[in-house]
This record gives structure tokens, sequence and C-alpha cells, in this order.
């Protein structure tokens, strides 16, 4: 097998990835980066975030207003020294980003602009027209051809983590193009790996958002943190799950039922008004949207599309000039994909599997319970999101965590030597081995693509907006089902070139582990809060038996070992998550409350 | 949207180097719905009936760049492109030309990536700025002097439509030019001179023979053409310029 050594082994180039080998580099141009991705750096799923990125800038915002909209959007499950080491870097990681030649829109006078995003009570959002994440994504690629320590290794598709004398010291990958397996030797490995959508059927990810990195973290004992707290976005396009970004509310759409009705107003959310109000109706957070809808639904408010029952978003009264400056992505999926001009017709939208708020626990400082291991971005649990992550929270948090894990990494890597090289080398054709016997398995007859469907179909019905014991159940019964099957996979294709069964195969692999995990973190936890409603007299929250996150260990032949964790908490007590007029009332409350202690 | 069980033709262009001497035809015959895509039907022929068939893909909005194929001969991306629109019930998808394939519908993309890499697209600054001080002041107007450029998703359509670049691989061809020009046209870039050496030269923007199909096939109003096209007029002025001023100076 070749072996390659580095210092710090990336593994993805997607936002997080890029800013975390460009912080090494930074840090110290003698070490060397490997960086690793199944994909070119620019088809990383980073580059279809559409809205933006959430930073303070204007005077009348503040670093304790994004704090406080982060922790109470989160229903006060996120970790608060996270989120306060957070909010006090979003400007200048953006600021950086500018100076790399990131081409933010502006305001008439050449400063940044920035636009209303749910959840947010004061406008923070920078943007690049309706292709945020595309800018950043392309600005950070480009600017990492700047460092020569840098070593790319595009559509390399890794396996697994090298772990020995209890550290994390390398990654296992198959070289795409040929098929052939390298051992990337590392002191330290970071994983910007995304996100895990994947799991579940219509949603708004890539096809590579698969959760690999969550799943190898876990196999080698990390666990999985707050698993079942899968955001919906309330605003998809129904069938293909494609996503119309919230900044269409941020620019002023409404939200309406069958009747034409703006029926937020019904779910706590109002008053309606005609200009948009942050925090206010279509600005709400996402996980009440997506419940309002499910809601709608039942009472039979909604419209029906071939796909399902759909709301209507629209954007008629913003006026064709203002969407083709602020919103061109969105009028060419509205106008390409369904035939419908946003100017003159309401699009059907439907709540899509978004984001993945859960993933490898990692503290303050980016790392994992396993020495040697990092984990930032969309794959990791850092505490910031809590049981639903505010938008626009996402895209600032992968250079904020993904600059840290780089700069983390970089001073580890000076305190520690790699292991003898045999053993590590014997650990790493172990892997290979493993990864080969899921393609040369003759005996087997499932099929993978079977398998994902049933997967993703089974994850919708039990682990959807709103859930049950025994839909959960049934769900986690599946898993298990299709955990067995899996070990009968029949791959067709036995070549070594561009074998794209084989990698879905592994993928599939990785889904089913990572599906387990939020299955049954999902079922254990007996309340309902943020992104995680139950129907079944758990409807509260509970705050004195679930004020935790939920941590999923990988068994191996069994189900996932849940355990809990305590959540940290410096100045934010947990309170009423209120929005619309309700919120202002709360919030007037506690300022209040605070002026007489 | 579903009606009665509509199904079309696509005709694959199948390459496999390991038991295949050379590349050649394979028809399925995909039941499919009016919204479907393209890759959607490749998606379907790949998990349902020959899950052998490779090819790239990834955001399925048009997006990532990842799905560029010459559908019918034309460059395109398989995700922007609807199975309702060939109405003779058949299609006929290959790998994008001008590349060589690394298997069935998968190009071999490294000239581009190299290309890429050497007309340095990032930002080289006129005035070095601290994060301290904040961002550059850049007016919309400023902007929107590069924004266009700013937009290029990779595909390498403009590449499959280049006939320059189909008889001479040197060329650096129109994505990448464009992007040059991106940076070149961008307020805050100083870096003009030091990309403009390649700019310049038969490799550069005087290998383009003004076809203009990149930019009709380009899905994302780029328009490499029009850039390629200002950067002649650009690489023209600074020729004479070159004996009047010198070098490095920025003007
Ligand atoms: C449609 C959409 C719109 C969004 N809009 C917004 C928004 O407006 N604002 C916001 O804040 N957030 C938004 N988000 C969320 C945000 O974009 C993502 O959370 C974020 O971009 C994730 O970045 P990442 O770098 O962690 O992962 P990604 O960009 O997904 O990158 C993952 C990387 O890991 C690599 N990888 C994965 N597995 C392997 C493997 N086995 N081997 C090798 N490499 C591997 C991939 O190749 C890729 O390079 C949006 C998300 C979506 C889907
Ligand atoms: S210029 Fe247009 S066609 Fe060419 S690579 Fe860029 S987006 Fe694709
Ligand atoms: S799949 Fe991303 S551009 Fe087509």
């Amino acid at each position: 097998m070749e072996v390659f050594k580095s210092d710090v082994a990336v593994v993805g180039a997607g936002g997080t990835g890029l800013r975390a080998a460009i912080a090494v580099a930074e840090a110290d141009p003698s070490l060397t980066v490997a960086l690793i991705s199944k994909v070119y750096p620019m088809r990383s799923h980073t580059v279809a975030a559409e809205g933006g990125a959430a930073g303070v800038v204007r005077d009348d915002d503040s670093l304790d207003y994004h704090f406080n909209d982060t922790v109470a959007g989160g229903d006060w499950l996120c970790d608060q020294n996270v989120v306060e080491y957070f909010v006090a870097r979003c400007a200048a990681s953006l600021t950086q980003l500018e100076h790399w030649g990131c081409p933010w829109s502006r305001k008439p006078d050449g400063h940044i602009n920035v636009r209303a995003f749910g959840g947010m009570k004061v406008e923070r959002t920078w943007f690049a027209a309706d292709r945020s994440g595309f800018h950043m994504l392309h600005t950070l690629f480009q600017t990492s051809l700047k460092y020569p320590s840098i070593r790319r290794f595009d559509e390399y598709f890794c396996t697994d983590l090298v772990v020995e004398d209890g550290r994390c010291q390398g990654v296992v990958a198959i070289e795409v193009a040929t098929g052939k397996f390298t051992f990337i030797q590392a002191k330290a490995v970071i994983l910007g790996t995304g996100g895990a959508g994947r799991v579940y059927r219509e949603n708004t990810n890539g096809g590579i958002v698969t959760g690999d990195g969550m799943a190898m973290a876990y196999r080698q004992g990390a666990p999985l943190r707050d698993m079942e707290f899968m955001q919906f976005h309330p605003t998809c396009m129904p069938g293909t799950g494609l996503l119309f970004t919230e900044a269409c509310r941020g620019e002023g759409g409404f939200l309406l039922n069958k009747d034409g009705y703006r029926f937020l107003q019904d779910y706590g959310l109002g008053p309606a008004e005609e200009q948009p109000r942050n925090k206010f109706m279509e600005l709400g957070p996402r996980d009440r949207l997506s419940q309002a809808i499910w809601h709608e639904e039942r009472k039979g408010r909604t419209i029906s599309t071939p796909y399902g029952e759909a709301v209507h978003l629209d954007l008629r009264h913003l006026g064709r000039k203002k969407l083709h400056e602020r919103l061109p992505l969105i009028c060419e999926l509205a106008e390409e994909y369904m035939g419908i001009d946003p100017a003159k017709e309401c699009i059907p939208v439907r709540p899509g599997i978004h984001y993945t708020m859960g993933g490898i626990y990692a503290n303050l400082e980016t790392e994992t319970p396993l020495p040697g291991l990092y984990a930032a971005g969309e794959c990791a649990s850092n505490g910031i999101h809590g049981a639903n992550r505010l938008g626009s929270n996402s895209l600032v948090d992968i250079i904020v965590f993904g600059e840290l894990a780089g700069e983390q990494a970089a001073q580890y890597v000076r305190t520690v030597q790699n292991s003898n090289p045999e053993s590590l080398e014997k650990l790493a054709s172990d892997a290979e081995q493993r990864a080969v016997a899921v393609v040369s398995r003759t005996d087997g007859k499932e099929k993978h693509s079977v398998l994902r469907r049933e997967m993703s179909q089974s994850m919708e019905s039990g682990c959807g907006i709103y859930r049950t014991a025994t839909e959960m159940q049934a769900t986690c019964d599946k898993l298990a089902e299709l955990r067995e099957r899996y070990r009968k996979l029949n791959v067709e294709d036995k070549s070594s070139i561009w074998n794209s069964d084989w990698l879905g195969a592994l993928e599939v692999g990785y889904l089913l582990e990572v599906a387990e995990a939020v299955a049954h973190s999902a079922l254990n936890r007996r309340e309902s809060r943020g992104a995680h409603q139950r129907l079944d007299g758990y409807e509260q929250r509970d705050d004195v038996n679930y004020l935790k996150h939920t941590l999923a260990y990988h068994v191996p032949e069994g189900t996932p070992r849940i355990e809990y964790q305590d959540v940290i908490i410096t100045r934010s007590r947990p309170g009423t998550r209120a929005y619309g007029a309700a919120g202002e009332a709360e919030e007037a409350q506690r300022r209040q409350e605070r002026a007489s202690v | 949207m579903s009606d009665d069980n509509k199904t079309i033709e696509m005709e694959v262009l199948r390459y496999r180097p390991e038991q295949d001497r050379e590349p050649f035809f394979q028809t399925y015959e995909v039941p499919f719905e009016d919204d479907w895509s393209v890759l959607q039907g490749l998606q379907y022929i790949k998990d349902d009936l020959d899950s052998s068939l490779s090819f790239r893909w990834s955001c399925r909005m048009a997006i990532c760049g990842s799905c560029g194929m010459m559908i019918d001969g034309v460059p395109k991306l398989g995700c922007r492109t609807f199975l309702r629109n060939y109405h003779s019930g058949k299609l006929r998808v290959e790998a994008l030309e001008h590349f060589p394939i690394e298997r069935d519908l998968v190009i071999v993309v490294d000239d581009f990536m190299e290309k890429l890499a050497r007309i340095k697209p990032y930002l080289i600054p006129k005035q070095v700025r601290k994060l301290e001080q904040g961002e550059y002041l850049q007016t919309p107007g400023q902007l929107e002097q590069y924004r266009q450029f700013s937009t290029c998703i990779n595909c390498m359509l403009c590449y499959a439509a280049c006939p320059q670049y189909g008889l001479n691989s040197g060329f650096t061809g129109p994505g990448i030019l464009a992007l040059m020009h991106r940076y070149n046209a961008d307020s805050r870039d100083g870096g003009r001179d030091q990309r403009m050496e390649l700019g310049h030269s038969d490799e550069g923007v005087w290998g383009c023979a003004a076809v203009a199909y990149c930019s009709e096939v380009c899905p994302k109003e780029v328009d490499p053409a029009n850039a390629i096209n200002q950067n002649k007029m650009g690489s023209a002025i600074d020729y004479f310029l070159r004996f009047v001023r010198p070098r490095g100076a920025t003007g």
C-alpha cells in the first residue's frame, strides 16, 4: 500500500476542511498537510449554501444578542462557553474571507451588507447574493492554492481512521481513479466531513452528504452527540427536496396555506404584518415553521402535489427586479425545475431534511475524546447549535471552528511522534481488507441501493418532524434488520477504476451506523425540545431530566449505548422559547428580572 | 406531473478501461416523470438497472459543477436538463468532449485543475489590510465589474464547447480565463501583472479564436467569451504600455 507521511491529515475539503488546512499552513509552513476529499474541493456541499453567514456588524446589534438568539434558538441545549467563543469570532472570520476575495454583497457606501434571517433579532447575515456558500467555498479553495505545504488528495475516499496507542495517527483512503489504497499517516487528523442528511429521503443535501466521518469516528469509539436533532427546513421543493433558502423569507416572502392565509399567526408567531419583522412569522425558527406546516396538513389546509402535501411560498410582492438581484438562484430553481415564475406564481414547498445538529462530540478546542482526532463543521457537535440550529450560524461555524481545529492540531503535532511504522501499516492494511471485503464477497444477494431506500423511508416515518415511541421503535427494528442484510451485500461491479458501486456500498454502511445513532438517541429522549418533538406523552421540554446532551456509543454487533452529559450553562438559564409578540413579552420580562437582581 | 407511464430510451456511452477495448453505447429503457432531470434518469439506471454505470454528481441543483456531460451532442449539466424536453423519446448521453475518459461518463480533469492553479486565482491585494482594519470597501458598482465572472462553477462545459481547446489542449481555455479576469477586475486586487504573464501568451487570451460557443453553453451566464475579449483589449493595451512605463507599476 502507498504510504504518505504528513503532519496533519484533514479529511474533507468543504468550508471546514479548507479553512483548517489553511490555518495549519499559516500556523507553521513547515508542517505537511494532507487534504483529502472524496470529491474535488469545489464540489463539496458547502457549495450549495445559499442564504449567508452570521456575524455581528451593525451598531444596533451586539454579541449578547447573537448569543441569546443562538442559545434560545437551540432550546438551551447549547454549550454556552462555546457559543460565547463563537459569536465573538464570527465577524472577524467573515472579514478574513473578505480579505481573501469573497464577493460579499455590499451597501452603497462599500461596506458589507447584511440581511435578516430566521430566529435572529437583528440583521446580521452576510451574504453573497444567494450563492453565499458557493462563494465562500470557491474563495477558500482558490486561496488554499497559495500554500505549498497543502498537499491535496482529490477524489480519495476515506474508509477508516488508524488508531494506535490510543491516538489517531492517520487515515486509509481509496484513490477513486484507480481503486488503490493509500495510508495517509499523520500525527493529528481533522475531520471536516460534513453532515448526514442522506439518512433521510427528501432532503436538501448533496449525494455525498453521507455521514462518513461521523461513522468512522464512531466505529473507533468516539461518541456521536445529540444525533436525534435533525433539522427540517420548512421550504423545500416537493419530491427532490431542493432548498428554497430562508433568505426568501428574510427578503420578505410569505408562507400561505391553501386558502392564501398566512397560517403561522395561528402558531404563536404572529401578528402577521406586511413587512418582515425579525423573529416574527416567516422569520421564526425552522423547527417551529416545519411543525406548523405539519399541523396545517393535519387540518387539511395544505396544497396537494404529486409529491405530498405542500404550502405556498409567496414571493410575488417582492417584484421581478429584487428577486433577480437578491435571489437569482431561487428564480433559476423555480423556473427551470418547476416551471414557475416566482414573480407571478407561488412556489409549493414542504419541509425536508436539511442539517445535522448532532455529530462527533468535540469540545471548545475542537478535540474529540480520541486524542489526535479533531472535528469541526457539520460533522461535529461542538455545542453551538443545540436542539435547533439557526440559519446562517453554520456557514460561520465552519470557518470559526475550521480555523481553530487547524491551529489546535498544528500545536498538538509538535508534542507527539508517530508510533512504530510497521504497526501503523499493519492497521492500515487491516482497514484495506475490511473495505475490500465489501466488494469481493460473492455469496450475497442484497443491493445497497435497496437498503438505502428502505433506510431513508424508515427514518422519515419514524424520526420525522413529530415522533412517537412506537414509530421510533419500528425504525430501530428496521435498522437492525438492514444492518443484518448489509452483511449479505452483493456489489456487482468488481472493477477497480472509478467503481462507484463499491463506494456507494461503503456509504450505505456509514449511513446505517449514523441512522441507528439518530433513531436510538431519539427513542431515549423522553421530552420535546427543538427539532425533537414527541406526541406520546412527552410533549413538553423536561429540564429536570433532559437538559442534557445525548451521547451515542458504538457497540459492535449491538445497538448503540446511550449516555448523557451535562450541558454547559454560563449565563443564560433555560427559559421559554417564544417568538412573535409572545417572544417580545418574554424578552421584556427577562430584562426586568435581570435589572431587579 | 405523473400521468401515463412514460419511458425514454437513454443511450449512454460506456467505457470501462479494465474490460472494454473501446467506448460503446448501451441503451436503457427508463420510466420517468415530467420533472425528472437527465441525472435522475442516470440515477434510476444505477440504482435499478445497472449498478456498474459511473458518473459524477452531488448537489442536484446546478451549483457543484460535477455533472457536465454531452447530451445529444451538446455540453450540459445533467441535473439541469430535463428528460421531458427530448420529444423523440430517445436521448444520447456521453462524457464531456475534449477530455480523456476515465470511465463511462467520468472524465479526467487533471488538466483543468492544473491550469486553474497556474493563473493564481486568489486575491493579490493592492494594499495589504489587517483584520482589525475591517473589510476593504467595495461599492456595488465595483462588485459588478467582476461579479458575473466570479460565478463560474468549474463545470467545464465551455471546454467541451471550445474548438480551440479541442485542437490544442495547451490553451488555458474559457472558464479559467474568465476566472483570471474575475481577479484582475476586482478593485481590491493588484495582481494583474503577475497573472498576465500567462494571459498574454498563446496559451492565454490570444489562443481564443472568438467562436463564443463557450458563452452559449455556460449554465451560469459567466460569459467567458466576453471576459476573454476584455482581456484581449487589456492585453493589447498592456503590450503597448510596457514600452512607456516600468514593468510592475500599477496603474
Ligand atoms: C442547500 C443548503 C443550503 C444551506 N444554506 C446555509 C446558509 O445559508 N447558511 C448557513 O449557515 N448554512 C447553510 N447550510 C449549511 C451549511 O452549508 C453546511 O452545514 C456547511 O457548509 C457544512 O460544511 P462542511 O465543510 O462541514 O462540510 P461539507 O461542505 O459538506 O464538506 C464535506 C467534505 O468532506 C468530504 N468527505 C466526506 N466524506 C468523505 C470520505 N469518506 N472521504 C473523503 N472525503 C470525504 C467531502 O468530499 C467534502 O469535501 C446549507 C446547507 C444546505 C444543504
Ligand atoms: S465559464 Fe461557465 S461553462 Fe465554463 S466552467 Fe465556468 S460555469 Fe462552466
Ligand atoms: S449535480 Fe451538482 S451541478 Fe449537477
